[in-house]
């Protein structure tokens, strides 16, 4: 495993497969009256977070406290950001806290890269979402909810081939899509990525994954939907005519709920849009596994901080 | 590093049998600390494996008085086929099973900071718990005790037991921690340039324990940390 986890595709088949079954033992801390392991006991994790979350600074945070690793949580509210200091600036502050490692959400894609090569900080970097570049930590729990989800027995070992994933939406601005593509073409899915031509990047057909524009062509084969968030604060243009035309091309309600066969499950990264890319009936059913993909988010993050602080300070190769 | 095919008979039964209230050192096996081992030599084998943990169920029954409250945990990889064989006699001798679990104590190690993440093994405490439980943690080898020291941290982590004692199939000694076990297999005084390699039938298809020279043709392996060869090999099966 590499030192850094900046996007889906810096994991090989055999360390994604670490983090997951890695993960799954984590999981089951949470059956215990102790919810604490002393793994990373006297080691710094920063949550440095320049754009707004809820569930990943939490999930973080969770999972750095549960492997007991002390957290520092940095917004950019708050502090010297808004008064204009620099990512290098604020970087070198980290370095001198002596961060062992650095989540950094960051408005502009490529911030995370930057912060792990340019040599201000020697810890760890974690990308916890760049602009709309990647989320490699969204993209493992969603393939650790997939797997448990649609293995039958025990999931230690298994990966998902073979399985047939659709991703619908905002592809264009979305981290999510692209971490899961990568990702989940190396544990062996087949992606088909489903949205309006004006909302598909350019250049997609060198990504490792199908594209089309009919979601209810693609339903009846899925093991899999994943529905994405319409991101209007990133969209800058007009790229359907309204809501509502959208919602009835690339919403899934619950007539197309129905098309998908029975061992279907649904996705959503949160935050969901009620009525817009899912509706409500479809978002509380039990083929939803949105609540679950949050619990299973702090598990694998305990795996990928475990993977990538534990075996010393050098960042040598692990595992 | 391949076992010797032709097993020299440098090992008797009875030594094999030897109980674990003997001191290290002591033993029939002096003689061979001071002849310097090149190949693997055997050390227990099958018949032996099998006739120490019956002693050592027995023992188990006997300083508990009964298998009530007795809960086994194993430590992976190679503990936890043991507790379940050790279940399994003292099943046999109570006519009632008894809870077995196995504990990973990965999480808890000391040398977590020193040595690559290593993947986790299964923890499966058993449905009723530990909490007020006779529990006896099994494992293949006891040698530095540091991981024996992390289980005990795991266990506090887990439930608060009656009491926790220690079984294992082989004491090679070089203690690190002021730790030791309650039932022993087997002693076995090892020089530290040695490492002893446990196999059993359920992980590695046949039942043996082997004491393996770390010299490589004439030149010294230097073992990782000085202190302890096992750090030296990733291989669960030694230590």
């Amino acid at each position: 495993m590499n030192k850094h986890l900046l996007s889906g595709a810096d994991l090989s088949h055999t360390d994604a497969m670490l983090v997951l079954d890695t993960a799954e033992e984590l999981a089951r801390l949470a059956d215990r009256p102790i919810k604490k392991l002393p793994t990373l006991r006297g080691r710094t994790v920063v949550n440095l977070f320049f754009e707004d979350s809820t569930r990943t600074r939490i999930s973080f945070e969770a999972a750095a406290k549960r492997l007991s690793a002390d957290v520092i949580n940095f917004t950019a509210k708050g502090s010297s950001v808004s008064k204009g200091e620099s990512l290098k600036d604020t970087a070198l502050t980290l370095e001198a806290m002596g961060a062992d490692a650095v989540v950094v959400r960051h408005h502009a894609s490529g911030a995370p890269h930057r912060l792990a090569h340019s040599g201000w900080i020697r810890g760890s970097v974690i990308n916890a979402g760049d602009g709309t570049h990647e989320h490699p930590t969204q993209a493992l729990l969603d393939a650790f909810t997939m797997r448990r989800r649609l293995t039958e027995g025990p999931v230690q070992g298994r990966d998902l081939a073979g399985r047939r994933i659709t991703i619908v939406g905002d592809v264009l601005h979305s981290r999510v899509a692209r971490s899961n593509v990568l990702l989940l073409h190396t544990l062996g899915a087949e992606v088909t990525l489903v949205a309006p031509p004006t909302l598909l990047p350019v250049g997609i057909d060198s990504w490792p994954c199908a594209t089309s524009y009919d979601l209810d062509g693609e339903l009846d084969k899925s093991d899999v939907v994943m529905m994405l968030r319409v991101q209007r604060e990133r969209m800058n243009a007009a790229f359907f005519p309204s809501s509502r035309e959208y919602s009835r091309r690339y919403g899934l309600d619950g007539r197309r709920m129905a098309l998908l066969p029975d061992h279907a499950i649904v996705m959503h990264p949160g935050p969901m849009n009620r009525g817009m890319e899912i509706a409500a009936e479809v978002a509380d059913s039990p083929r939803s596994t949105i609540v679950e993909q949050v619990t299973n988010g702090v598990s694998v993050r305990m795996a990928v901080l475990y993977l990538l602080l534990s075996g010393g300070t050098d960042g040598e190769a692990l595992a | 590093m391949t076992p010797d095919p032709k097993p020299a008979p440098s090992v008797n039964i009875a030594a094999a049998r030897s109980t674990g209230k003997t001191p290290p050192g002591s033993n029939s096996h002096h003689s061979d600390r001071d002849r310097e081992p090149r190949l693997a030599r055997p050390v227990l084998e099958e018949a032996d494996i099998a006739r120490a943990l019956t002693r050592v169920a027995h023992e188990i029954l006997e300083r508990n008085k009964g298998a009530d409250g007795l809960v086994l945990l194993g430590i992976p990889s190679r503990g936890v086929p043991l507790a379940t064989r050790l279940a399994a006699r003292i099943a046999e001798v109570e006519g009632r099973a008894i809870p077995v679990g196995s504990l990973d104590v990965t999480m808890y190690r000391d040398d977590l900071r020193l040595r690559p993440a290593r993947a986790l093994e299964h923890t499966d405490v058993p449905p009723d718990g530990i909490d007020g439980r006779r529990v006896v943690l099994v494992d293949d080898v006891l040698f530095s005790g540091r991981t024996i020291r992390a289980a005990l941290d795991a266990i506090g982590d887990l439930g608060r037991p009656q009491l926790v004692q220690l079984a294992v199939l082989v004491d090679r000694g070089h203690r690190e921690l002021p730790i030791r076990a309650d039932y022993v297999g087997k002693n076995l005084p090892t020089s530290m340039s040695e490492r002893v390699r446990v196999q059993l039938t359920e992980i590695d298809g046949r039942d043996a324990v082997t004491v393996e020279s770390i010299l490589a043709g004439d030149v010294l392996v230097e073992p990782v940390t000085g202190t302890s060869p096992a750090a030296a090999n990733d291989d669960g099966a030694t230590a």
